[in-house]
């Protein structure tokens, strides 16, 4: 596969060319952002419109040390941590069921496209209006909601439901699951359907029911695609932005405030703290690499261990052809 | 007979919760909707209602009296998404290419760096890129949110993935042998082989660009250059804050587009999703 006959490599020069737009875009607006911002973690840098960088001289890691410390930014962690939580449990539930449900041969459900079409729509819809609308739904005091609920006698008069925490919150949750479930369904569907399907038959013939096929041959060969959905959401939700941003932009009492809604109020707004805000970005950037790496490792396994294998076959078959070649000559 | 009786029974469970997570899906659509053609003072006494009513005229009116410009920032998010896109798409495949079609020393190494940074989001980087489009005054320029689509790692293994299999060397050779440079064998052969593969990524990555909120948000403060979301968000604002009606309007303005365009696609976004081409 890889032989380095003199001629052979003569177009791999292209290789580099075509790959050289993508590496300066990237070095221009990834890394040296990257490595920028790392370095801003470590400096003086606050107030609006300033540029200038002096590194901290009493304590370099001083930065760092005040936001980890921060029972604002600690407050933050454990918001996004829990709000991801909250909604990738449901979500991941809710998307399994229908997973198994839309792919059960003996059900049969029909009007899946339909369906699937529906409830993947509240995905592709703006963040930023999602949260406006349903800022505008808890509104007071005359919301959709207030108004359901008073016209079904649950309550009185209308109330400030968005002062609660817990209701804060629990929207925000709602609204990441409502918006994630369909897409997260989509996935695992299409991983199923990537599973022979004599399996299934033969676990039917078995006689084993839907709950038993479900548990004991579905989940076991989707493993890889709930890992790749798990690290992928876990991501993105740590960096949930938009909606705690626009829907309450972190109130009542920081309740729905998250990590990335906190870097972007201490660069941006009040005294300008980029450093501070950059050093908080790194500690987001270190998790999130630890998990990128997890992420990697898992996935590349597999392909590694299949190219491994098919270089062992090859080699096998090339070693049997000396031999034979080999014979051939002697004889 | 039993076992028959369990399925019809299951069967009308898994309509019902599907029926109602449907509805669950368009209902707050609905509700804005009706809601955009509804008075304030409509709104106030009953706020909610399945019938439209014959506001809707006075509420774009009151809405674009105001700062809100939808023409602005939906001619920005264009310029933006369709720039974003086009170059996502042709230097990611310029560099899937590369990996697929030669064989240089660097490139497995090249790839498994494409893995690992294709899932560090830009949102970690922002104070540096800030600071930097701060500092040589680019910022409000809409240039600063395209370009930094030509390095797109997503893309570019999703692409990579679709031309492996796909891509037969036999063709790149025969055009060789017809005297084609390799750069033209990529423009002319190679893109349009991969023309399935463009036209999933293509829409992801228009949408993706579409919903931005975040990089805009930092980075434009002139209201000509601001984006679809940004003018969305100024809807929060106080001058808005009794006009019910009209923020429903605006919020329908900006979601239509979408729900059309989402529904004309719809076959080929749900495939796409199906190819876990969507998230990160």
């Amino acid at each position: 596969m890889k032989s380095k006959k003199p001629g052979y490599d003569r177009y791999a020069k292209y290789g580099y060319i075509f790959s050289i737009p993508f590496v300066i875009a990237f070095l221009l607006f990834s890394l040296y952002p990257t490595v920028y911002t790392a370095v801003i973690g470590f400096t003086d840098l606050k107030g609006l419109g300033k540029t200038d960088i002096h590194f901290l001289t009493d304590d370099l890691f001083r930065n760092f040390k005040t936001v980890l410390s921060s029972p604002s930014f600690q407050l933050a962690f454990r918001n996004t941590v829990v709000i991801w939580l909250a909604n990738f449990i449901p979500q991941m539930l809710l998307a399994l069921l229908l997973a198994a449900w839309f792919t059960d041969k003996r059900s049969k459900v029909k009007g899946q496209g339909a369906f699937k079409v529906l409830l993947y729509m509240p995905n592709i819809i703006t963040a930023a209006t999602i949260a406006i609308l349903f800022s505008g739904f808890f509104g007071y005091p005359m919301g959709p909601i207030n108004d359901l609920l008073v016209r079904f006698g649950f309550i009185d008069a209308p109330i400030e439901l968005l002062r609660s925490k817990t209701v804060a919150r629990g929207v925000v949750i709602f609204i990441q699951t409502w918006m994630w479930y369909g897409s997260t369904m989509i996935t695992l569907i299409s991983g199923i359907l990537g599973i022979s399907p004599e399996i299934f038959e033969s676990a039917e013939v078995d006689g084993a029911n839907r709950v038993q096929t479900f548990f004991h041959i579905t989940m076991p060969n989707i493993k890889t695609i709930l890992l790749f959905t798990l690290v992928t959401s876990l991501i993105g939700g740590l960096n949930m932005f938009d909606i705690p941003r626009l829907f309450q932009d972190g109130k009542p009492d920081d309740a729905t405030l998250t990590t990335s809604l906190f870097i972007y109020k201490q660069a941006f707004s009040g005294s300008y703290m980029y450093n501070r805000a950059a050093a908080a970005s790194m500690v987001m950037f270190l998790i999130i690499a630890v998990l990128a790496a997890m992420m990697f490792f898992v996935m590349r396994d597999k392909d590694e261990v299949k190219l491994n294998k098919q270089i062992r076959q090859q080699q096998k078959a090339y070693a049997k052809k000396m031999k034979a070649g080999k014979e051939n000559g002697s004889c | 007979m039993l076992k028959n009786k369990e399925n019809r029974v299951m069967k009308i469970v898994i309509y019902v919760v599907c029926i109602l997570l449907a509805i669950l899906s368009v209902l707050p659509f609905w509700i804005m909707i009706v809601n955009a053609t509804r008075s304030t003072t409509e709104i106030q006494q009953h706020a909610i209602s399945l019938i439209p009513s014959s506001y809707m005229m006075n509420n774009i009116k009151i809405l674009l009296g105001k700062s809100f410009n939808p023409a602005v920032g939906f001619m920005n998010s264009l310029i933006i998404s369709i720039g974003a896109t086009v170059l996502a798409i042709y230097f990611s495949s310029l560099t899937a290419y590369a990996q697929v079609a030669y064989n240089w020393k660097l490139r497995n190494v090249f790839f498994s760096f494409i893995m690992v940074v294709m899932m560090i989001p830009a949102q970690v980087t922002m104070i540096g890129f800030y600071q930097m489009v701060y500092k040589i005054h680019m910022t409000n320029r809409l240039s600063m949110l395209i370009l930094p689509a030509i390095a797109s790692p997503t893309m570019v293994f999703f692409m990579r993935q679709y031309l492996q299999p796909t891509l037969s060397m036999e063709i790149v050779q025969s055009a060789r042998i017809d005297g084609a440079k390799e750069f033209m064998i990529f423009n002319r052969i190679v893109l349009p082989i991969m023309k399935p593969a463009i036209a999933t990524q293509a829409i992801f990555s228009f949408v993706a660009s579409w919903n931005n909120l975040f990089t805009p948000l930092v980075l434009l403060t002139d209201q000509k250059k601001y984006t679809m979301p940004i003018m969305v968000s100024l809807l929060k604002g106080d001058i808005y804050k009794t006009e019910y009606g009209s923020v429903y309007m605006g919020l329908t303005l900006t979601v239509l587009p979408l729900i059309v365009v989402y529904l004309l696609l719809s076959k080929y976004i749900i495939a796409g999703v199906a190819l876990g081409g969507v998230k990160g």
